[in-house]
């Protein structure tokens, strides 16, 4: 934590991307036999995203990062470093943040890497752009978290791998909401993994909640709070990863929060889980209507497994900033087009055709 | 490989639009070009890059149905020629709807999609293409 308030770190601009393409639990429940109404109360979720054939990660880093630039008119060539994190990125080796810096117009001198921590390699991507920024190796950086994530026909992935991503610029010069403070916590916790070369991942199951999920979300967030000095009711809005509609909402009440503070961030139950994208596009979506003074308690969590935690505070700026300048997820959420599981099956290419079909 | 180049080289008219602009007659190219056809030497040294704002107006269009085995997942898909608010005309494909959603005069903007892959193992090709206002 920097001591000088005036010189204080934090998010100059945000924007985020969610397809447009929807489908129901109980349409993928309907093809495997499964109750939906388990699916629906089970892991609260209602629907999530589906991309296009031909959009990725690095298509949906793009277009969160022109949000991003475009809500605070951002010149790109200030922009000096971009790490994109993900765990579905289209090139195993070929990084998506140079086809991001080249599609934003970046500048050659550029710091750039992919990032991968399971959900968390976007908010690792953030904690590293600040402490860029806090040494004076750059004026911006942009650290964005994106996901096409996979889950394997029938299985309970199925029901919330989805699609999204968000990119948040973060330097010194008049931001809108100040990181007070960031931590990490990390541990060898072997809850979900994806081996190379697999398309799906695997996960343990009932293993990925308490000893995963659970003990690194609640663990972050308590031990920035108490570095903090600060109790649940001293935040406005909490957000937490997102793997379902449940585990965000029994991490958000267990540690004493209301659900009048977590809800705005809660866009699982409706998006299904972005992975890397979860948790920032939960923050983009309070970040669309919290005020000055606002304060605000986000950790994500990866598996394998980490969270990382952050303090933040809403600054005077943002009432100079047009928020309806980039899409709000207000927005994204209602233009929506609802399809069934055969067109998921082949947009998600679920469907395998010869050679000549990619 | 001369497909690889290619890529490489209209990297930044396919990613971002950029365009040239003639600084003699005003007029604005897209693809860019180096010399305008219509001022010729007059227009050398005048060129001038500048990014396009991705946002015009369906001029015309077809549905595609007989699609190359690339595409199937798409189809059927809309392509159509798309007049920039700047002027420069472009075919592109218009996505994320049916076609019974597309209509002559309709606003579009541009949105940064896949356009193809080089099978499984080659490079992946990026651009724009058009969504519905």
């Amino acid at each position: 934590m920097l001591k000088d308030g005036t010189d204080m770190s934090g998010i100059i601009s945000y924007g985020s991307y969610i397809p447009k393409y929807r489908i129901k639990p109980d349409e993928i429940a309907r093809v495997w036999g499964e109750d939906p109404e388990n699916i629906r109360n089970g892991i609260y979720i209602l629907s999530k995203s589906v991309p296009s054939p031909d959009e990725d990660v690095a298509t949906i880093s793009v277009e969160a990062a022109r949000n991003a630039i475009k809500r605070r008119k951002v010149n790109p060539a200030d922009i000096g470093a971009i790490y994109v994190g993900s765990e579905s990125h289209p090139y195993a080796v070929k990084p998506t943040a140079t086809i991001v810096a080249s599609a934003i117009g970046a500048d050659f001198r550029l710091f750039s890497a992919d990032y991968e921590f399971a959900c968390k390699a976007g908010t690792a991507g953030m904690q590293n752009v600040k402490a860029m920024v806090d040494s004076g190796m750059i004026k911006y950086g942009m650290a964005i978290g994106s996901d096409t994530s996979q889950g394997a026909p029938g299985d309970a992935l199925e029901y919330s791998a989805s699609a999204g991503g968000t990119a948040f610029i973060i330097g010194k010069e008049d931001p809108i909401a100040e990181i007070n403070d960031t931590l990490s916590v990390t541990s060898d916790t072997p809850d979900f993994w994806r081996r190379e070369g697999q398309p799906y991942p695997t996960h343990g199951e009932r293993f990925t909640g308490e000893p995963a999920y659970f003990k690194h979300t609640i663990g972050a967030a308590k031990m920035i709070m108490e570095r903090m000095k600060t109790k649940p009711e001293d935040y406005n809005y909490a957000v937490f990863h997102q793997p379902n509609g449940k585990f965000p909402t029994r991490a958000a009440k267990s540690l004493g929060f209301t659900e009048e503070q977590f809800s705005d961030g809660l866009l699982t139950p409706v998006i299904g889980n972005t992975y890397s994208g979860s948790m920032m596009t939960g923050l983009s979506a309070i970040l669309d209507k919290a005020s000055p003074g606002d304060r605000i308690l986000a950790v994500s969590f990866g598996s394998g497994a980490g969270s990382d935690a952050f303090d933040l505070t809403v600054t005077d700026k943002m009432d100079e900033v047009d928020r309806n300048s980039a899409p709000t997820i207000k927005e994204m959420l209602s233009k929506v087009k609802w399809i069934d599981y055969a067109i998921y099956a082949k947009f998600k290419k679920k469907i395998v055709f010869g050679e000549s079909v990619d | 490989m001369g497909e690889l180049s290619s890529v490489w080289r209209e990297s930044s008219h396919r990613y971002r639009l950029v365009a040239h602009g003639c600084g003699n007659c005003k007029a604005v190219y897209f693809p860019p070009r180096d010399i305008c056809p219509k001022c010729h030497r007059d227009s050398i040294g005048k060129m001038k890059e500048m990014e396009l704002s991705g946002r015009g107006k369906i001029e015309s269009f077809t549905v595609v149905h007989d699609v190359p085995p690339a595409f199937i997942r798409q189809r059927p898909y809309v392509l159509a020629l798309i007049r920039l608010d700047e002027g420069p005309t472009l075919t592109a494909q218009v996505v994320d709807c049916d076609p019974s959603e597309v209509a002559l005069g309709k606003r579009v903007r541009s949105v940064f999609r896949r356009v193809r892959e080089d099978g499984k193992s080659g490079i992946i090709q990026y651009g724009y293409k058009f969504v519905l206002e």
